[in-house]
């Protein structure tokens, strides 16, 4: 009996706390299918059309000249771009810090573990005037080369260079004639795939959610990226901003065309995070600290 | 040397950033030293303490739930393991993928009780039939430790699970043996064990927390200016930078929150034994 009551128990705080984390999830993804009226009279999680939907993408698309489109690219670019310089420049560093041994290695390490956990908003306004000074603010570059510098990544591969890949197997390839760069080419880069693959989705998941940084360093709209282009749509939107020009009627963004931007804006990260699941609940504790 | 194309990385956006503002910060626009001058300048401005005093309880209250709530179900779901753990662990994860704007967003609709599907709750909980009386300025510390706490408590939760799970099964299965209940053993025995992932996560969140920028800067725009665009700390940076031109000011700002930053990220680092900093 008393098992029952406990078993009961665990069930009930866990779907609650299940319904807390999703039922705004499903609320967001059927509020496109409505009319802006009928999300106010219709029930929170009925369905609408396909109909409204198909408008509601028609007018956020035409929002702006299509500047939907553009953020969204953007954010592709400044993400994809971003991620495949710290694959080139983590990687390697991870490698070079558990493999090698140079003055200033323990200092280097020990840096690249501050500024890791440090909070990432912290350095923002400082970089924001640090590029200030350098005139470097604005263009494309301005967001691609900060989000470049990704210390989570150096430390998860020195991790696992250090700890999983022996000592003895690329000393072989050396002693087979392997220079350092082959070895790291032909050896250590195919052994750490899946550590790789961990950088990539945290570096472009890390870059594509950052709003902070685009927002203080960009200065024209059709540059932004989709987090700050969000920003901007809310801004337009009546609902929230009664004061906009013409009550929306100009712009045609209404609470619908909202909500269908936020589940738009997160669609590659919802992919990403479905498909690496499995890798991501092994990988977050498995390589990355120390037992 | 397979460090050196990191350097330059490391330098440009993360050790001369830091030196830069601290330069600032001691300096006014010509570039002369003026000592403290400008932290007793912005703290003596009027915003910066309701800033100070709204990311401390905005801080507070985030870091209470996520003590409670992620220990409390990552022990209620480590009791059992099984498919609908996993599950569980998966559904509590996966708001974290709504992360940046859009769930400030969608938490947006959720308090404006016209849409949403929680307005029972508001009603009777925060007594708001109307928006802004959701976004009262009393709500908003609560507001956003609940978006906060939506968004990143699965990843904690995931990570405290995955510590519980090097604890090996003996020492649970000696603690039953011995008559322990699950309500003995997950106090007694595994809460002890994650102490210093809890710590961690309370560190790291305490810093974290204070940098909140995202969240009142959309409910700033939200809100038709009721909600002030220097709510926390970092959004009256941004505006001393940007509206007024004072960049020594926002620098002096900047390095009080980049030391919060950096001494938890070096007490993290050096005493928490969780980061290996040598084999």
């Amino acid at each position: 009996m008393r098992a029952v009551l406990a078993r009961s128990a665990r069930l009930l705080i866990l779907t609650l706390f299940a319904l807390f984390f999703f039922v705004p999830i499903i609320w967001l993804l059927l509020a496109p299918t409505k009319s802006d009226a009928a999300l106010v009279t219709s029930s929170p999680f009925a369905f609408g059309s396909l109909h409204h939907l198909a408008q509601a993408w028609h007018h956020l698309d035409a929002f702006s000249d299509h500047i939907f489109r553009t953020w969204i690219e953007n954010s592709l670019i400044y993400s994809a771009g971003a991620t495949a310089i710290v694959l080139f420049t983590a990687i390697p560093a991870g490698y070079g810090l558990a493999t090698g041994r140079f003055p200033g290695r323990r200092l280097l390490l020990t840096l690249t573990l501050i500024v890791m956990v440090m909070p990432a908003a912290s350095l923002v306004l400082p970089i924001f005037l640090e590029l200030n000074a350098l005139h470097l603010l604005g263009g494309m570059m301005s967001v691609i080369l900060p989000f470049s510098f990704y210390p989570f990544g150096v430390y998860v591969a020195y991790i696992y260079y250090s700890t999983a890949v022996p000592k003895e197997l690329l000393e072989a390839a050396r002693i087979d004639g392997c220079g350092e760069f082959a070895t790291f080419r032909h050896i250590a880069v195919p052994l750490a795939k899946p550590v790789i693959a961990l950088v990539m989705f945290f570096s472009f998941v890390a870059d594509w959610t950052n709003f902070f940084l685009p927002y203080a360093v960009l200065g024209k709209a059709t540059q932004y990226p989709i987090q700050v282009g969000l920003s901007d749509l809310l801004s337009s939107t009546p609902s929230f901003n009664p004061a906009v020009g013409g009550g929306g009627q100009s712009v045609n963004i209404f609470r619908p065309e909202l909500a269908l931007a936020a589940i738009v804006a997160v669609i590659p990260i919802a992919l990403l995070f479905m498909v690496s699941q499995r890798a991501l609940v092994r990988g977050l504790v498995g390589g990355a600290v120390k037992e | 040397m397979f460090v050196v194309p990191y350097l330059p990385l490391l330098l440009l956006f993360g050790l001369i950033p830091m030196g830069y503002a601290l330069k600032l910060a001691f300096t006014n626009d010509k570039g002369d030293w003026v000592g403290l001058h400008n932290f007793t300048k912005t703290f003596n401005d009027y915003r910066f303490m309701p800033a100070f005093k709204h990311i401390l309880v905005y801080t507070t209250v985030w870091l209470a739930g996520l003590m409670i709530f992620v220990v409390g179900l990552t022990l209620v779901l480590h009791s059992r393991a099984s498919r609908v753990s996993s599950t569980y662990r998966f559904l509590f994860y996966m708001p974290g993928a709504l992360a940046g704007a859009s769930s400030v967003l969608l938490w947006l609709f959720m308090l404006d009780p016209a849409v949403s599907p929680g307005e029972f709750l508001l009603k009777h909980l925060l007594g708001a039939d109307l928006f802004v009386k959701s976004i009262a300025p009393a709500h908003l510390p609560f507001i956003f430790a609940m978006i906060a706490f939506w968004t990143g408590a699965g990843g904690w939760i995931v990570v405290m699970y995955g510590a519980l799970n090097t604890i090996p099964t003996e020492l649970e299965e000696a603690a039953r043996i011995d008559g322990a209940g699950p309500i003995t053993i997950a106090l007694r025995l595994k809460l002890p064990l994650i102490r210093k992932w809890i710590a961690y996560m309370v560190i790291l969140s305490f810093a974290t927390g204070t940098q909140l920028f995202v969240e009142p800067q959309l409910v700033n725009q939200a809100s038709l200016g009721m909600v002030p665009d220097v709510w926390s700390s970092n959004q009256l940076a941004y505006q001393v930078a940007f509206r007024f031109g004072d960049f020594n000011g926002a620098a002096a700002i900047s390095v009080d929150l980049l030391v919060i930053g950096l001494f938890a990220a070096v007490l993290v680092v050096t005493r928490s034994g969780l980061f290996r900093r040598d084999e």
